[in-house]
């Protein structure tokens, strides 16, 4: 493609993920399980808030920390990240601030979208997590024009786009993925399949089992794994964006896992069947990940104590700064309607 | 000037544009076909043909605005909107507000609509008030050849989200456009021809309609202003008022039905702003809250007529209510 002609403004060519030194390098399996210990403390941290205080509540991701720390920890600095309602395991995964964060869904000045966002759209531009949309499916409409810019403007990143087992259902589903085969763009995209859809069990919604099977009428390659073992979903994330770098062509990757909670809260989960909630608790991601850490000697109880000390430490901090951020000026209702 | 059709103005504003700036790429249903001189000068990867699917082609663009490129989509027929509106009002249209003003969505949606070809209301249908009362989106909607391209060309220049309807009926009419660089920009309304006893608000194909009228007026000694809006939104409230309060009567006209369209907006800041001003009630000469029909006599009753216009501003003339 031709270079930026010097007649045309330069504003919108900035880089839209500048700061890598945010981004944290998650490798080290005490790391991983850090990551997703405080995924699930800032989650149940809201979580208790929301329904003490009243405010609005999240759409929580609460048994799902292994897809969104498995994936995005083998994404690089130059990758971006697309995702959804259920975001904060992406987010935090990818470094951002939980007390930024939770400013955020309380409202609050200094949220990473000046407290306009919530909870459901947050988007960090300096982390290159570029767009969120709540709408289900809206991010696999915008994830296409995302990689083809990465194309065109000859980026080396590749597009990570999060959705889960219910936007495979909506058309744009389809469409996304055909234009992305077609036009062959780096599209990572990651279906974390939690078998709820809102308050509807996918089984009542989809013939089969596997999202996945839908690549291949599209000439897309997929895997399907075990969404709640951290690293089998590293090793497929990699695999996954190796092809993509490889071919430049996207893949699906769908993460097998469990939305432990509500749709949102506050969700008694009254239409949960029991027995399925508990056999899914009993493959917690995080429990098992302390197990096998803790089984595989040189991590001891108190190494672990030492993580959780510190995560509760983090999450307590970001609290405070959450609540301590003022509310936005009035003023700011009529801002960042127009560029 | 130069003598040249809507669709012509509409090519020359493209390729200045693209040429202006690599970032400028255009794609939707058949666009790499039919426009055969953009593909032969920009390549393949800035002019491309899509699949029929409007929803990813709209997506595809607000995902591309936002991270560096400014994407112009066709999307062929208004109604096609329809499938898009998620990715358009949603998307394009929330999602710098909601993130905090950390991205812009510069991109331009354009869809053909309004009498002329009988083609029937899922293929035209105007919808712009739709997009009017979405936040975060520009509508424009000329009715000139020399407007269609200079509008076209600040509107891809815009860092915001603009729709950009076609009037049907125009597409092949010829007209004046300046030699060299022209630009008109977004958000400013035109005096098609200036008067002093009643303003006639217009846009698009009904300013022509607009302009007969002022024609027939003359004749019969009352002297009609005609103001094109071009630009629905951002709307130039200040022209619009301008001119009501020198007039004191105003007949607002267009193609779109009536309930809630663009006329009411124009009404209302009307008799918000210029009451004191107003000789007359404001009155609205639109099309009715019907689909639009194929039949060819059926979809030209549709469109407010050179009579309808007249007389409604005949009879404000006649009116005085101080």
């Amino acid at each position: 493609m031709n270079t930026v002609s010097p007649a045309a403004p330069a504003r919108a060519a900035a880089p839209v993920s500048p700061a890598s030194a945010a981004i944290p390098r998650l490798e080290q399996p005490e790391a991983l399980l850090e990551a997703m210990l405080l995924i699930r403390a800032y989650e149940l941290r809201l979580s208790e808030h929301s329904a003490r205080s009243g405010t609005p509540g999240t759409c929580t991701a609460v048994g799902q920390e292994a897809a969104a720390v498995g994936v995005v920890s083998m994404l690089s600095a130059d990758d971006l990240i697309l995702t959804n309602h259920r975001s904060a395991g992406h987010l935090l995964a990818r470094g951002a601030d939980p007390g930024r964060m939770m400013a955020e869904v309380l409202g609050r000045r200094d949220g990473y979208c000046k407290g306009k966002s919530g909870s459901l759209h947050i988007s960090v531009r300096e982390l290159g997590v570029v767009l969120t949309s709540t709408i289900v499916g809206g991010e696999l409409s915008l994830a296409t024009g995302v990689a083809l810019s990465q194309t065109m403007l000859g980026r080396p990143g590749i597009v990570a786009c999060f959705f889960g087992d219910g936007a495979a259902g909506e058309g744009t589903f389809h469409e996304s993925l055909n234009l992305a085969a077609v036009w062959k763009l780096p599209i990572l995209y990651v279906c974390e399949n939690n078998e709820w859809q809102a308050f509807v069990h996918r089984r009542e919604t989809m013939v089969g089992e596997r999202i996945a099977a839908r690549a291949a009428p599209y000439g897309i390659a997929s895997a399907s794994v075990d969404g709640n073992d951290v690293e089998a979903v590293r090793a497929a994330a990699r695999a996954a964006s190796d092809s993509i770098r490889d071919t430049g062509r996207p893949f699906l990757l769908e993460l097998s896992t469990y939305r432990l909670r509500g749709h949102f809260e506050p969700d008694d989960q009254a239409y949960v069947n029991a027995a399925e909630l508990a056999a899914w608790q009993a493959r917690d991601p995080i429990a098992r990940m302390k197990a096998s850490l803790l089984a595989g000697g040189g991590f001891t109880p108190g190494d672990l104590d030492g993580i959780e000390t510190r995560v509760a430490a983090r999450i307590d901090a970001a609290m405070a700064f959450a609540e301590a951020s003022p509310w936005p000026d009035p003023a700011e209702l009529l801002t960042d309607i127009y560029a | 000037m130069t003598t040249t059709t809507v669709y012509d103005a509409m090519a020359q504003a493209l390729a200045e544009e693209m040429r202006r700036d690599a970032r400028v790429l255009m794609f939707g249903e058949g666009v790499a076909t039919k426009r055969a001189d953009l593909l032969a000068e920009f390549g393949s990867a800035r002019v491309r043909n899509t699949p029929l699917a409007e929803g990813i082609i709209a997506g595809t663009a607000v995902g591309a605005a936002a991270t560096g490129l400014r994407p112009v989509i066709d999307l062929l027929f208004a109604p096609f909107l329809c499938y898009a509106m998620d990715e358009l009002v949603n998307s394009a249209g929330k999602l710098r507000y909601l993130s905090g003003g950390q991205f812009d969505f510069p991109l331009v949606a354009i869809a053909m609509t309004g009498a002329g070809w009988a083609v029937g209301s899922q293929h035209n249908h105007n919808v712009e008030a739709w997009f009017a009362h979405a936040p975060g989106l520009k509508v424009v909607m000329p009715s000139n050849a020399a407007d269609f391209k200079g509008l076209l060309k600040s509107a891809i220049r815009d860092d915001n989200p603009v729709l950009f309807f076609v009037d049907i009926g125009l597409l092949y009419q010829p007209g004046e456009v300046p030699d060299g660089e022209t630009l008109v920009p977004l958000g400013q309304a035109a005096i098609a021809r200036p008067g002093q006893d009643v303003t006639l608000v217009s846009y698009a194909k009904t300013v022509p309609v607009c302009l007969q009228a002022a024609d027939a007026l003359a004749a019969e000694g009352i002297s009609a202003e005609v103001i094109d809006l071009r630009t629905i939104k951002p709307l130039d409230e200040a022209a619009v008022l301008t001119s009501s309060r020198r007039t004191g009567r105003v007949v607002v006209v267009h193609e779109a039905s009536r309930t809630c369209g663009v006329g009411a907006e124009v009404a209302a800041l009307v008799a918000e702003h210029a009451f004191d001003s107003l000789k007359a009630p404001v009155r609205r000469v639109t099309g009715p809250d019907a689909p639009p029909p194929a039949s060819y006599p059926l979809e030209q009753a549709f469109v407010p007529s050179v009579a309808a216009v007249a007389e409604a501003a005949r009879q404000l003339s006649a009116a005085s209510w101080r």
